[in-house]
């Protein structure tokens, strides 16, 4: 609440050149399997949520300041209902640097399947399983802007927990509840942990290089499991990342990988792969993109430890900008697969319409998303952009 | 004597007079086409950087339109083609939506998009150039910066379009994915402004596929220099029966751009 309060000062200092954007959007999700729990909630689901976004920039651009607020209510799930401030943030940029303070979100990397190298903002996974929504971290991020790169800074004052869904939500591993109100952490100063970053980018020619390293309080928790639920525990790691795109033509090679220590030794992961795309195809103004991408991990916390993954976008290019994407992740090890397809487009100027589609197949019961075999689900959105 | 030998010193290094002589003395159709199109990128050389604002409206066969806002921001770069940064604005769901593009006369354009979404800074593919704008009836690589090797050409006649005096010429893409086989251009012989394409389609076998008219040119004066900017484009698929209407608003030029406003730590920022 304390943020809110300089938000509204902000704007009001600001109130006469601002400009306010955003969407508001209600959401329908259908499961067809019953839930492992009795108290996960069956079938439907309703929820509606809104995400307004007030920017001012003066200083010929080089100043502004955004904020960028989150609301969703949600039906069944207490969890997801939930509030959240993804930007409340002010930029000074000049010749050769820029400073951003405030709350931001920050994206690296470079691949499609996953974001490992990604780390500066918590995962909202109650918000949305394909881990893409995130929690808005505070930072002081100060990047210098060189001929031989771009450096960043951070000083990551504050932790976000991970959400997870209630315990009368769907989409929860094993429909065992997250016990959030018990968590655990490896550091004494727990949630007030100040992490810090640095990142250093290069474009040479064809290819856009990125080297980074994370220190502070991991964004994926461990369980640990008890009788009634698991309690999430984060550990102190140390993490480097780096990303590689060689893009020739139009053929576009991917590749991520992090190491990360922490308290039970190093542990390493990588993606890697390509996209292609076919222009103009069947002699229309369509385009057929393929992805495919390779996944490693040589540790046991995570759903990709060798698993291949294999995608098509397929973008109409029309007025309504219609697009469809289908992918299929299978574990190379025990043939699990998960199916996934999002197709979108717009309705008129303002709507647009989402279908997306999450399937869990084969899943054997050593394999860790056996917990989400349960959990195929169909979910149809429908926003208003302004 | 001494004076005559400076006045046509001062002449010859004058590249406009050069130019003009070269349109006059070519010898073959393909050097005089070369010659008018080096002499219309030569008046357009020289304004550095600019601003401006555009409005497409797309039109389908039933009449039914949609509205897009877009916001550039150019620069000029010597011995090489220009930067570009576009910001959209409309439809609102790509609100914030920002593309780079340095292109290069010669090689592949490099090309990055901002997904506001996200915030994350796409590296893609610059080869389609044929595909669509938004949409629109415009591909890519009809609103990307117009460089003389982007071509080859040939002279073909003169005529009078609306009224104005014009070269005709042909030109074909060097770029092997370009979308056409050949486009026709018509180009004043006064100021050396294009005042119409007509482009041929690569994939339907030189069928005709589209004509862009260019509308109301205005003129700007950059140091003493003067550019003439059109306020509207209009183009016709000839095939579909849509078409799209680009109009331009508010050009500014010597905004003072440097490298700096078109890499990729200002196309996270621009809003």
């Amino acid at each position: 609440m304390r943020y809110l309060k300089y938000a509204w000062l902000i704007i009001c200092l600001n109130v006469h050149a601002g400009e306010w954007s955003g969407y508001i959007a209600g959401e329908v999700r259908y499961f067809s399997h019953p839930p492992l729990s009795s108290e996960q909630y069956d079938d439907i689901n309703v929820s509606l949520f809104a995400q307004p976004e007030y920017s001012h920039e003066w200083d010929n651009g080089y100043q502004n300041v955004v904020f960028v607020p989150f609301v969703r209510l949600d039906q069944h799930d207490s969890e997801r209902s939930h509030f959240d401030i993804r930007e409340l943030t002010w930029l000074k940029a000049a010749d050769t640097w820029e400073l951003r303070s405030g709350i931001r979100k920050v994206y690296w990397g470079v691949t499609e399947s996953q974001h490992l190298v990604d780390i500066i903002n918590q995962t909202d996974l109650v918000d949305h399983v394909d881990t893409e929504e995130k929690l808005g971290q505070p930072m002081i991020n100060l990047a210098l802007i060189r001929d031989w790169g771009s450096l960043d800074f951070f000083i990551l004052p504050g932790f976000r927990e991970r959400t997870f869904p209630g315990q009368e939500g769907r989409l929860l591993l094993g429909g065992m509840p997250i016990k959030t109100d018990q968590v655990q952490y490896e550091s004494g100063a727990k949630d007030k942990h100040v992490d810090w970053a640095v990142r250093w980018e290069i474009m040479l020619d064809d290819w856009d290089i990125g080297l980074s390293h994370f220190s502070g309080t991991s964004r994926e928790p461990r369980f640990i499991p008890e009788v009634d639920g698991l309690i999430p525990y984060y550990e102190q790691i140390d993490q480097t990342g780096l990303d590689v795109q060689f893009t020739h033509e139009d053929l576009l090679w991917k590749f991520e990988m992090i190491s990360r220590k922490g308290e039970e030794g190093g542990v390493t992961a990588l993606t890697g792969g390509f996209e292609y795309t076919f222009v103009g195809v069947f002699d229309t103004d369509a385009d057929i993109g393929l992805i495919t991408e390779y996944l490693f991990a040589d540790y046991q916390t995570t759903m990709f430890e060798n698993d291949m993954m294999l995608g098509m976008r397929f973008a109409l290019n029309d007025a309504q900008s219609a697009e469809l994407l289908a992918g299929i992740i299978f574990d190379l090890d025990n043939h699990s697969k998960f199916y996934m397809i999002e197709a979108s487009r717009r309705i008129g100027e303002n709507w647009k319409l989402t279908l997306e589609t999450y399937i869990y197949s084969h899943i054997p019961a050593d394999d860790l998303a056996y917990g989400f075999r349960n959990e195929d689900l169909v979910q149809l959105e429908l926003a208003w952009y302004f | 004597m001494k004076r005559l030998v400076l006045i046509s010193v001062l002449l010859c290094s004058y590249p406009l007079i050069t130019l003009a002589d070269d349109i006059a003395s070519a010898k073959t159709p393909q050097a005089k086409g070369l010659a008018i199109a080096q002499m219309a990128e030569d008046r357009n050389t020289g304004w550095q950087d600019s601003e401006a604002e555009m409005v497409m409206i797309l039109r389908n066969r039933q009449g039914r339109t949609s509205t897009r806002y877009v916001r550039t921001r150019s620069m000029e770069v010597p011995g090489d083609g220009d930067k570009g940064l576009s910001i959209f604005d409309r439809p609102r769901d790509v609100k914030g939506t920002a593309v780079l593009t340095w292109s290069h006369a010669l090689k592949a354009d490099h090309q990055w998009i901002y997904l506001p979404a996200l915030k994350r800074v796409k590296r893609i593919s610059s080869k389609n150039k044929s595909g669509p704008f938004m949409g629109s009836e415009f591909a890519y690589e009809d609103i990307s910066s117009q460089e003389v090797d982007k071509y080859t050409y040939k002279y073909m006649r003169e005529e009078t379009l609306n009224g104005k005096k014009c070269y005709v010429i042909e030109r074909y893409p060097a770029y092997k994915y370009s979308g056409y086989t050949v486009q026709v251009m018509w180009i004043d012989k006064k100021d050396f402004n294009p005042q119409k394409i007509v482009f041929y389609d690569r994939k339907r076998k030189r069928n005709l596929l589209k004509t862009l008219t260019f509308k109301e040119y205005k003129s700007y004066s950059v140091r003493g220099k003067i550019f003439w900017r059109a306020n509207e484009f209009f183009m016709q698929n000839h095939q579909t029966g849509k078409t799209t209407s680009l109009k331009w608003k508010n050009y500014q030029f010597s905004k003072g751009f440097t490298k700096r406003d078109f890499d990729k730590n200002t196309l996270k920022r621009v809003r």
